[in-house]
């Protein structure tokens, strides 16, 4: 899908300081070269069965299906991964390419946390030096994995600047590359970014799509009607879409965080709020005001609590392959709940933003339909934030 | 030939760098005039931005001052054509792209020609992107200035040729904001810009004291210092131009 130039439609592109274009011109070279290198993809097979606990599951959720009364709904289980969400298949493919580029170090930005967990996780694993920037907010809304990336190692920079959560965490991230290039790889935990970012996330997360194909020809003998996933920057929802972009009879639905609903200033639903911009690298469809400066988002969920969205995504709204949905808070935490009590999996907040969506369709769809949501990761992490959301006064 | 130029003629060209608005339009006004007065020879005004991934937090608090004093990209078009019933000296705009781009780089292009802007630094735009830019500009006799930084090698030659106004040479790695001491091989740098252009080269990141112009500009044409004059606009606020003007003198001596 991606120009040579690494554009997909008019988005996408390397719109970065001249200090980091050879950083990014060189993880390209590696990247083109070891992405067809067997011994590199059977490193990468082997971490992922061996270490992450793949093939993930696509598991028949029965209790949902009936109690919904419509489509029949298979849940994509990411949160059974090691470290509990769909982060670490991109991690450790980009680990694994700067460890083979001879990098040492790795940073990275995280904004619920998961990210920096696979990140801090596979640099523990590798042997590799790790810092994470976090936002502040963040660092206070997921405490626990603040911890769980210090015991693994990894140092936790708080970043104070702007809003304090995911888009500062990458903004400073991306400084702190340019300030130090030769030792260090920028982790990016989404399809964001510049070239070659968003594409070398994407074929790491491609995984998904592709164990649903195999498991659902092998289980129903079809094709899925629809796979859905929550788009912050996208990673997680560009893996489910991929290798059925081009199956046309499969609707592909990404649903992002209204936060308090998409007609107030406190929403991160950017295909629905946003208009296309230039930000962190890359040009895309981001909330901003009208003189383009980027708008303070908010959502409950801090993984999707960022203003812009991955450049195939824009491409793919832009053709009408994909639809973006939106879904509040509320809605979310409603679906958290449900999911949580129906089949007894806690999903993380920003999977129950796709959970929520698919409680919307389902009873609307013919009984012989089927829906696969992905569960991008566990609500292990969510539920004293949840507590608090439902007045209950919890602490870690 | 742009009037940019025009800032290389008179000795080594001393280029500061303020943030429009900070903390008014009013102040930037006086610390302009005041900076001209004093002596440099080209200046830099920034329009404030949101996330302004290339910037240390010195500039990122005057990015965050501006923007809570209200000032807008129209304000700052309207202002500029204020400054230029009495201001000669040339002035660029220092501008993240999304900025330019949201406002319709067509429709930026000709509001900067109307209002006098010589020319513009996108230090988001590297030369892969620049083309999307730079021809409105162009048509409109201003200046895209592109960025060469300490880890540009074999792509200097590229950017070198293609470059117009003068070329801004980034002295270290990292953001902007002052440094104890420069390290990188500047000298290696300019020479090979030198194979490649007769444009002017100004040195900046980094720059804050007299004897660091001074050895910056026995490498190069110019010297740009951003941070240290924010940092004298953050403390002494609406009264800043004074000290800025001082400095701004001081500077030119030195580099002289």
């Amino acid at each position: 899908m991606t120009n040579p130039n690494g554009r997909f439609g008019i988005h996408g592109g390397q719109y970065i300081p001249e200090t980091l274009m050879n950083a990014v011109i060189e993880l390209e070279k590696a990247y083109n070269f070891y992405k067809n290198d067997p011994q590199f993809n059977a490193e990468l097979e082997t971490l992922f069965n061996e270490y992450a606990n793949r093939p993930s599951r696509l598991y028949f959720a029965e209790k949902m299906t009936r109690d919904l009364g419509g489509a029949k709904i298979y849940l994509k289980r990411e949160d059974l991964n090691h470290t509990g969400a769909h982060k670490i298949n991109n991690v450790l493919g980009q680990a694994l390419l700067a460890k083979k580029m001879g990098k040492t170090r790795l940073i990275a930005e995280t904004g619920a946390g998961q990210h920096g967990v696979a990140t801090a996780t596979a640099a523990a694993l590798m042997g590799m030096e790790c810092v994470v920037f976090m936002g502040e907010e963040d660092t206070k809304r997921q405490a626990l994995n603040v911890y769980r990336m210090r015991l693994l190692g990894a140092e936790v920079i708080p970043v104070t600047s702007g809003t304090a959560t995911l888009k500062d965490a990458v903004s400073e991230a991306m400084r702190e590359w340019t300030n130090r290039i030769d030792d260090t790889h920028y982790c990016l935990g989404s399809v964001m970014g510049p070239h070659p970012f968003p594409t070398i996330v994407r074929d790491f997360q491609a995984v998904i799509s592709r164990e649903i194909k195999a498991q659902m020809l092998e289980k129903e003998g079809r094709l899925p009607d629809a796979v859905m996933a929550c788009v912050g920057g996208g990673s997680n929802a560009i893996g489910t879409f991929y290798h059925f972009i081009p199956d046309e009879s499969v609707r592909l639905i990404g649903c992002e965080a209204a936060g308090r609903g998409i007609d107030t200033f406190e929403t991160a639903a950017t295909i629905n709020t946003g208009k296309l911009g230039i930000f962190h690298g890359m040009k895309s469809y981001f909330c901003q005001d009208e003189y383009g400066q980027i708008a303070p988002v908010y959502s409950i969920s801090a993984g999707l609590d960022y203003p812009g969205i991955g450049p195939e995504h824009a491409y793919l709204h832009d053709i009408g392959r994909a639809e973006y949905v939106a879904v509040t808070d509320d809605e979310a935490v409603n679906a958290f709940e449900y999911l949580s009590r129906t089949e007894g999996i806690i999903p993380a907040i920003e999977s129950a933003h796709a959970v929520a969506h698919a409680m919307k369709i389902a009873p609307q769809m013919e009984k012989d339909k089927i829906i696969v949501i992905t569960i991008s990761g566990r609500g292990d992490k969510d539920c004293a934030a949840i507590a608090r959301y439902r007045g209950e006064d919890i602490h870690e | 030939m742009s009037k940019i130029q025009d800032a290389f003629k008179n000795g080594k060209a001393f280029i500061p760098f303020i943030t429009c608005g900070d903390p008014d339009l009013e102040t930037t006004g006086k610390i302009v005039r005041a900076m001209a007065d004093a002596g440099a020879d080209l200046i830099e005004l920034g329009i404030p931005f949101s996330d302004p991934t290339a910037e240390g937090p010195v500039i990122q608090g005057a990015n965050i001052r501006a923007l809570a004093g209200g000032v807008t990209t129209d304000k700052i078009f309207d202002f500029v054509k204020e400054l230029r019933k009495d201001v000669a000296v040339p002035l660029v705009f220092m501008i993240y792209a999304n900025v330019v781009f949201s406002y319709g780089i067509e429709r930026f292009a000709a509001a900067c020609a109307e209002s006098g802007i010589d020319g513009l630094i996108l230090p988001d735009v590297p030369f892969e992107e620049k083309e999307e830019f730079a021809p409105a500009f162009r048509q409109r006799g201003i200046d895209f200035i592109s960025l060469i930084a300490p880890t540009s090698e074999q792509r200097i030659a590229e950017i070198a040729k293609d470059a117009e106004g003068f070329l801004y040479l980034v002295s270290s790695l990292g953001v902007t904001g002052e440094r104890a001491e420069i390290r990188t091989d500047l000298e290696t740098i300019v020479s090979s810009i030198r194979a490649n252009t007769e444009i002017p080269v100004a040195i900046g990141f980094g720059i804050s004291t007299p004897e660091q112009a001074a050895g910056m500009a026995k490498l190069a044409d110019g010297v740009i210092v951003g941070s240290a004059i924010v940092r004298r606009i953050a403390s002494q606020g609406r009264s800043a131009a004074g000290t800025v003007a001082e400095f701004t003198a001081e500077m030119k001596r030195a580099i002289r």
